[in-house]
């Protein structure tokens, strides 16, 4: 086991290096350099004072050295400066940044996982009937449905019609004043909402997948032996046919984390919540470079990440994996 | 002679037989044809959009701020006192047109990828599938932002973006499918009459991996038209004036309380055009099924 872990840790060391060479040709892409963009509303910015914040920058050396030293830097995790008005360095801004994200998107992975399994499982045991072909329905809609448009036809609904949640921010404009149960309920009604609509994406999809699977199980030799050994329709399905279907489900988790971290972006921008995502947005709209170069690592980091635990976990369940 | 006759008479009717048996099946699933009637019914709005507006999408005015729908303003206006109605009919345009050319360009890489990966293995397969492996490890909307916010955001760089970021799935199949045709007998034969393998690849195997990358396509537009209305509607996308329904949707947002047509209308169109393609294309996959044959 443990070499297998050593093998899959050495395999991200790759895709981390192919990573940071995409991020940085997309970096720089743009037209213009970024010094012409941070010294063009000021006009007292020679041809002189350009050239030395080139120097400064290191922009001026080839690009393969600038590379290097931007690799030479992200692995201390220094993202350099903000560009934006605060000139913050880049991993401060990101850092607190990250916590309420990964909150958000843990919860939406656990959401996903604790409502898709059984309405897959239900589906696939009950083929056919009344409840799988509303199931199928809703599932096919809910691939269709643009996320940004739920979260504003929810956020008008219970939000401006109804009054029951909160539409905007992490917490009440008056939550000092509040007690503390007050101020509980306050802090998870803000979050309802975005966590939903985080949620609903990924639902469709492995509810889907779970019912495929489960059927697939079902087909296979030994549920048919289980079956006639005389165990209880219950038995066979919760211990024999699930932990196996279930399997596979734990890499399509790991999957789904790169659409959980970009569909942050939306949600955290509509709902204003001061996440990764909205910053990100935030820095695209000011051209923040190092913000964008510093967030695109990290979210594929992140990813990288999500993805190893999905493959240690499978490899824990599943000891064919392991040799 | 004899045998040559025989062979093309056998393929005509082989072809012919395939065919029909595809639009058999295509014909008897409801739900696929409810697909491609959609579809079929959004191009003639989008081709005949000039004819079907009632007033002229761009046309401002302002006493008519923000005017709940009425039978002059089916869906409303607009902060600018701008037809909703007409300006989501010209906003299909731009849909379909984001929607096919993304789609034909990560088509088009996905397929060159995929066929240069599956064809000549070892390494070569294993470079491009490292390189899929890096390109899905990015949040794709996220990579979309940052390239959008890198250069300006017009309607070619929308287009091309997404097309660059959604080529991985279509490569994969196209793979996929050349690892198991290249075994076969048709390919041993043509290396044997000394084909090149530039003919081998683009004219004898592709046409037969063609099938699953139908689908993908055709899932692909759906999944292109939800990207670029979230983009417009993050003020990234197609820009105001041009009407596109990602954009009408952020007046619905900066107004939510007081205009809720902004946001149910275009939205509404966004979904039935997305479950549109999404029931042509698995339609179209069930048709071409093979094992069900």
């Amino acid at each position: 086991m443990g070499f297998y872990i050593i093998k899959r840790l050495l395999l991200m060391i790759p895709l981390f290096i192919g990573i940071t060479i995409i991020s940085f040709a997309v970096i720089h892409l743009a037209p213009g350099s970024p010094i012409d963009m941070a010294t063009d509303l000021n006009p007292k910015a020679t041809a002189e004072v350009k050239e030395r914040m080139r120097a400064l920058y290191g922009l001026d050396k080839p690009l393969h050295v600038q590379y290097w030293n931007w690799m030479g830097r992200l692995v201390v995790f220094d993202f350099g400066v903000s560009f934006s008005q605060d000139g913050r360095r880049v991993a401060d801004k990101i850092l607190e940044r990250m916590p309420i994200t990964i909150f958000i998107n843990v919860v939406s992975l656990a959401l996903i996982f604790l409502v898709a399994v059984p309405i897959g499982v239900l589906s696939a045991t009950f083929q056919n009937s009344f409840f799988d072909k509303v199931t199928t329905v809703v599932v096919f809609i809910g691939f269709a449905v643009p996320h940004f448009w739920l979260a504003l036809l929810l956020m008008i609904l219970f939000g401006v019609q109804l009054g029951w949640l909160p539409i905007s921010g992490l917490k009440s404009l008056n939550y000092e004043y509040f007690p503390l149960s007050a101020q509980i309920w306050d802090r998870i009604s803000h979050l309802i909402l975005p966590i939903f609509i985080s949620a609903s994406g990924g639902l469709a999809g492995l509810s889907r997948y779970m019912r495929a699977n489960m059927l697939e199980v079902i087909r296979q030799d030994y549920i048919t032996t289980a079956k006639s050994k005389g165990l209880s329709a219950r038995t066979v399905i919760f211990k024999h046919a699930l932990r196996n279907a279930l399997l596979p489900v734990i890499t399509i988790l790991g999957l789904s984390i790169p659409g959980l971290i970009g569909g942050s972006v939306i949600f955290e921008t509509i709902f204003a919540i001061p996440g990764m995502g909205q910053l990100f947005y935030a820095s695209v709209m000011a051209r923040d470079y190092p913000a964008i170069m510093g967030i695109l690592v990290i979210g594929a980091v992140l990813t990288l990440v999500g993805n190893l635990i999905a493959d240690l976990s499978y490899a824990l369940a599943d000891p064919r994996i392991r040799q | 002679m004899r045998m040559e006759e025989n062979r093309v008479h056998k393929k005509g009717e082989k072809e012919e037989k395939l065919r029909h048996l595809f639009w058999k099946r295509f014909r008897t699933n409801k739900l696929a044809l409810a697909g491609a009637f959609i579809v079929l019914l959004l191009f003639v709005v989008a081709l005949f959009a000039h004819w079907l507006s009632p007033y002229d999408p761009g046309q401002i005015d302002v006493q008519q701020v923000l005017q709940d729908p009425t039978w002059k303003h089916p869906f409303g206006t607009d902060p600018l006192g701008r037809d909703v109605f007409s300006r989501m009919i010209y906003g299909s345009r731009i849909s379909l047109l984001v929607g096919f050319v993304a789609v034909g360009i990560s088509t088009l890489i996905g397929i060159f990828l995929g066929a240069l990966a599956g064809y000549y293995g070892r390494w070569v397969d294993n470079l491009i599938m490292r390189f899929v492996d890096v390109m899905l490890c990015f949040p794709t909307f996220f990579l979309i932002l940052a390239v959008i916010a890198l250069l300006e955001p017009n309607i070619w760089n929308i287009m091309v973006v997404i097309g660059i970021t959604g080529w991985m799935g279509v490569a994969r199949l196209v793979r996929a499918e050349f690892l198991s045709l290249k075994e076969r007998d048709f390919t041993a034969a043509e290396k044997a009459l000394g084909a090149k393998d530039f003919r081998i690849i683009f004219r004898h195997i592709l046409p037969n991996a063609l099938a699953p990358v139908l689908v993908s396509a055709t899932l692909g537009v759906a999944g292109a038209i939800l990207t670029e209305s979230a983009l417009s509607f993050l003020g990234i996308g197609v820009q105001p004036p041009t009407p596109s329904w990602g954009n009408i949707l952020t007046a619905g947002k900066d107004n939510i309380e007081i205009a809720w047509w902004l946001s149910l209308y275009p939205g509404m169109a966004i979904l039935i055009t997305v479950v549109g393609y999404n029931l042509l294309g698995e339609g179209v996959r069930d048709s071409i099924d093979p094992r069900l044959r």
